[in-house]
């Protein structure tokens, strides 16, 4: 197992350079970090990226999948004469053409070979070179970001949903509750139940947050059928007030069979959430940028039952009013036996972590230092993507 | 210091009982895992056969509905409506037996296991089934062989279903000639997850040899297992070096590539690293999973010499309390504590959903619904969120609430945290502004979510 991530072991090593960063003074501490917004949404499964957006101008991929609907002459919805959408995702249409919907195409985190869906979404998460994050002392990326955001505060990021993410877990005050959470004791009660907790920190923190979270009643005007929608509605009012970043999870895509179906409900639920952050954002939505990771991409080839297997390279979804996209990012490696890696996957052109850190520096201004070693450690930043313009 | 009454009920059981008395000690709590399953003949769950029979008559149904007649409407009705109830009876089994057993346990390693070899409620055959999988594939075996459970769950239909192996075929066989294929689903989770680990020692090449030497386990329409000879990848396959099957179509290949995983040191280190993970702390024990690991690589697997090793350890007698229990194992605990649960299975589906469907949902553990086969998180920050906390306190609370005649909660303390009691959970109890609130605080102690 590589270096592990622990919080206190990455600060001995940039501390010094961290303590004197001119970025951190009195005063910034007192402002908001910034007015732009990030959305994170961790697309758990494995998301078949060439199905997403589908490059149809490569012969090969016809060839490797004869079972799939591809192109635009089985009605995906053409973007650049090589790539086309697929139909689940056709809502995003405009978006696209107005400049606000973009992919970065073979993308993969450094995880290579097992293709365990779940050592995948840790390294995703912790944003690590590639080794398994540590079961002690592992962090999120975005809780490393956080930690060394000015001004930031315990409301900058929230985590939204049942799920405990990996990505915002870390030393970083930040917020987490679902839509559908709430916590109403009488006072006295209140009290004791703090009494009890007092020398369990895991418990007594958990329960201060749940306390003052519920007494705020956030989750009241969230749509109680749709749980999808209350999700996305719910990380819509957070950030229209003061919070900047938000991330939750989408789970579903894993595709081994019958992808037709399953990929085609999944895109429609991404596309559907997407469209309530920008309804339920208003304005807020042209400074603000949506990131969908998966954790890995799927084989090259359909497999036996009308699905793809766990690969590597995927496609990382941007969209939103602080994105200028209408465009692919990313070399294409070609679809050919002999350009696949192992004979089976896409093979990756470029660290996905990159196209998060880009983003990270567009929106907040975060130094390229610190994003390199503290946020993504180890990470090769490579040529800016200029993904905010 | 041997295993005292009360962490064997607490630590290795469901829970205290005021009439179920613990175990005396650790030799008492293998006693009772060796006789009979007093639970599984109380709490009959119904068989694969009979689910899988009902899953096609749903079907039937609902395809009949089309002719838009009004009997056939109400019969998928009917039929739909009973399905539903069979689920919430199963669900209510499960609490029932966990809240009533005098053998906890048996319920704990039956919930571990099923969670090790996780199948999910979903469509087609495994609509609202999965709790005959677990009754039949994973409790007879919990406290045999490993070979024997492993070959029981993973050829099992549910699981071949869950995993994509039913369709899966051989590329060069027969059938693969005319255009099916391969699927590595089953054969790569049986490496990462039911034996070796995502750090044994195997690679892709092992994944996808593994996978044409499982070709031909499948199921028929009506959820029988059936080994379909014109899937069989021909010729033999190498996993880990050694060599499998041959010319001819064997399932005895596939028996003995799952024997000889079941007994590799690398599953043996797995496994009971995963073992005392669930049962003593997140970070686990070096010397209690060694000394575990020993017994199984000496004894090929036997998994109650495993667990007689795990119990008389000194790190099962620790007196800290540093697993959070999983939220079924909370509310079994809660129902178990109250002396509540004996009739759950025929209490209807509005009572099952109120007190457990909904709220394992809130507490984060969906009922057969885990995010993944890797089954559910263990880390107690996993289950400890503002969110997932809440929705455990307003649990306790509302059942202490709804109790016609709430216990004094002085006498409760004793009853459901006996010596684990800590002094502000004794002083939260006795200062309560009523019997209600004090018997939620104490299910809401740390003392109680934690074992």
């Amino acid at each position: 197992m590589g270096p592990t991530l622990s919080r206190r072991r990455l600060l001995t090593g940039v501390g010094c350079s961290l303590a004197a960063a001119p970025l951190i003074t009195p005063m910034a501490f007192a402002e908001m970090p910034s007015d732009n917004r990030l959305v994170v949404i961790i697309l758990r499964g494995a998301m078949d990226g060439l199905d997403a957006l589908q490059p149809y101008g490569d012969p090969a991929l016809r060839v490797l999948r004869p079972g799939f609907d591809i192109g635009p002459a089985a009605g995906a919805i053409d973007l650049t004469g090589f790539h086309a959408l697929h139909p689940g995702l056709g809502a995003l249409a405009p978006m696209w053409r107005q400049g606000q919907l973009g992919f970065a195409q073979a993308v993969s985190t450094p995880y290579r070979g097992r293709r365990s869906h779940f050592d995948g979404q840790d390294i995703l998460e912790a944003g690590t070179a590639g080794e398994v994050p540590d079961a002690q002392h592992r962090d999120g990326w975005l809780n490393r970001l956080l930690g060394a955001m000015p001004g930031a505060t315990g409301r900058t990021a929230f985590a939204i949903g049942r799920d405990d993410m990996l990505l915002l877990r870390g030393d970083a005050p930040r917020a987490t509750w679902a839509p559908d959470a709430r916590l109403d004791l009488a006072q006295a009660t209140q009290d004791l139940l703090l009494h009890q907790y007092h020398n369990d920190p895991l418990f007594r923190d958990n329960a201060q947050k749940a306390l003052s979270l519920s007494a705020e009643g956030l989750g009241d005007d969230a749509p109680t059928r749709d749980a999808d929608g209350a999700l996305f509605a719910f990380a819509a009012a957070r950030l229209r007030e003061e919070s900047r970043i938000a991330a939750l999870s989408l789970p579903g895509w894993d595709s081994h069979r019958g992808q037709r179906n399953q990929v085609t409900r999944m895109f429609r639920r991404l596309s559907d959430g997407i469209l309530r952050l920008q309804a339920d954002l208003g304005p807020h939505w042209d400074r603000t940028m949506v990131v969908a990771m998966t954790e890995f991409g799927r084989t090259a080839a359909e497999n036996g039952t009308q699905g793809t297997d766990h690969g590597t390279g995927g496609t990382l979804i941007l969209a939103g009013g602080a994105l200028k996209g209408g465009r692919v990012w990313g070399d294409w490696p070609g679809l050919a036996e002999a350009q696949l890696l192992d004979r089976r996957d896409l093979m990756p052109t470029r660290d996905v972590r990159a196209y998060a850190a880009w983003a990270l520096r567009g929106l907040f201004g975060t130094d390229a230092g610190l994003l390199s070693r503290v946020v993504f450690p180890g990470l090769e930043m490579g040529e800016d993507p200029r993904l905010t313009g | 210091m041997p295993l005292s009454p009360t962490l064997a009920a607490v630590r290795f059981g469901t829970g205290l009982s005021p009439a179920h008395a613990a175990p005396q000690d650790a030799g008492a709590v293998l006693a009772r895992l060796q006789g009979t399953d007093a639970m599984a003949a109380r709490y009959p769950q119904p068989a694969w056969a009979e689910k899988a029979a009902m899953v096609r008559r749903w079907a039937e149904a609902r395809r009949a509905r089309n002719d838009g007649s009004d009997a056939s409407a109400t019969a998928y009705r009917q039929i739909n409506r009973q399905m539903f109830r069979d689920y919430h009876a199963d669900l209510g089994r499960i609490v029932a037996r966990g809240a009533m057993t005098d053998d906890g346990l048996r319920e704990r390693l039956q919930w571990f296991w099923c969670d090790h070899f996780t199948v999910t409620d979903g469509g087609g055959l495994l609509r609202r089934s999965v709790a005959a999988y677990h009754e039949e594939a994973i409790r007879p075996h919990l406290t045999g062989r490993f070979a024997d459970l492993l070959q029981a769950a993973v050829m099992h239909p549910a699981m071949l279903i869950y995993l994509d192996q039913a369709r899966s075929v051989g590329p060069n066989s027969p059938r693969g000639r005319q255009g099916a294929g391969l699927n590595e689903n089953l054969a790569r989770e049986i490496l990462e997850l039911h034996t070796l680990g995502v750090e044994g020692p195997y690679g892709q090449r092992d994944v996808t040899q593994l996978a044409e030497l499982l070709t031909g386990l499948s199921v028929r329409h009506d959820g029988t297992p059936v080994f379909r000879g014109l899937f069989v990848e021909p010729g033999a396959e190498e996993v880990l070096g050694l060599s499998y099957g041959g010319a001819r179509p064997d399932e005895g290949a596939i028996r003995q590539v799952l024997s000889d995983l079941s007994v590799h040191p690398a599953t043996a280190r797995h496994l009971c690293t995963k073992l005392v993970r669930h049962f003593e702390s997140d970070v686990p024990d070096a010397d209690m999973v060694a000394a575990m690991t020993r017994r199984w690589i000496e004894t090929d697997g036997d998994l109650l010499a495993v667990y007689a090793v795990m119990l008389d350890h000194p790190a099962a007698s620790d007196r800290a309390l540093r697993k959070v229990r999983r939220p079924l194992e909370f509310i079994v605990a809660g129902a178990r504590a109250l002396g509540m649960g004996a009739d759950l299975p025929e209490a209807g589906n509005r009572i099952v959903r109120d007190f457990v469907l909904t709220p394992l949902q809130l507490m984060g553990q969906r009922w057969q619904r885990a995010p993944g086969p890797d089954g559910w998180p263990e880390a107690a920050e996993a289950w400890i969120t503002p969110q997932t906390l809440a929705a455990r306190i307003e649990w306790a609370m509302s059942v202490a609430a709804s109790l016609p005649e709430p216990p004094d909660p002085r006498a409760f303390l004793e009853t459901a945290l006996a010596d684990l009691a800590g002094p502000r959970s004794r002083f939260a109890a006795a200062a309560a502004e009523s019997r209600a609130a004090g018997v939620g605080l104490i299910l809401s102690s740390p003392e109680f979510q934690r074992r």
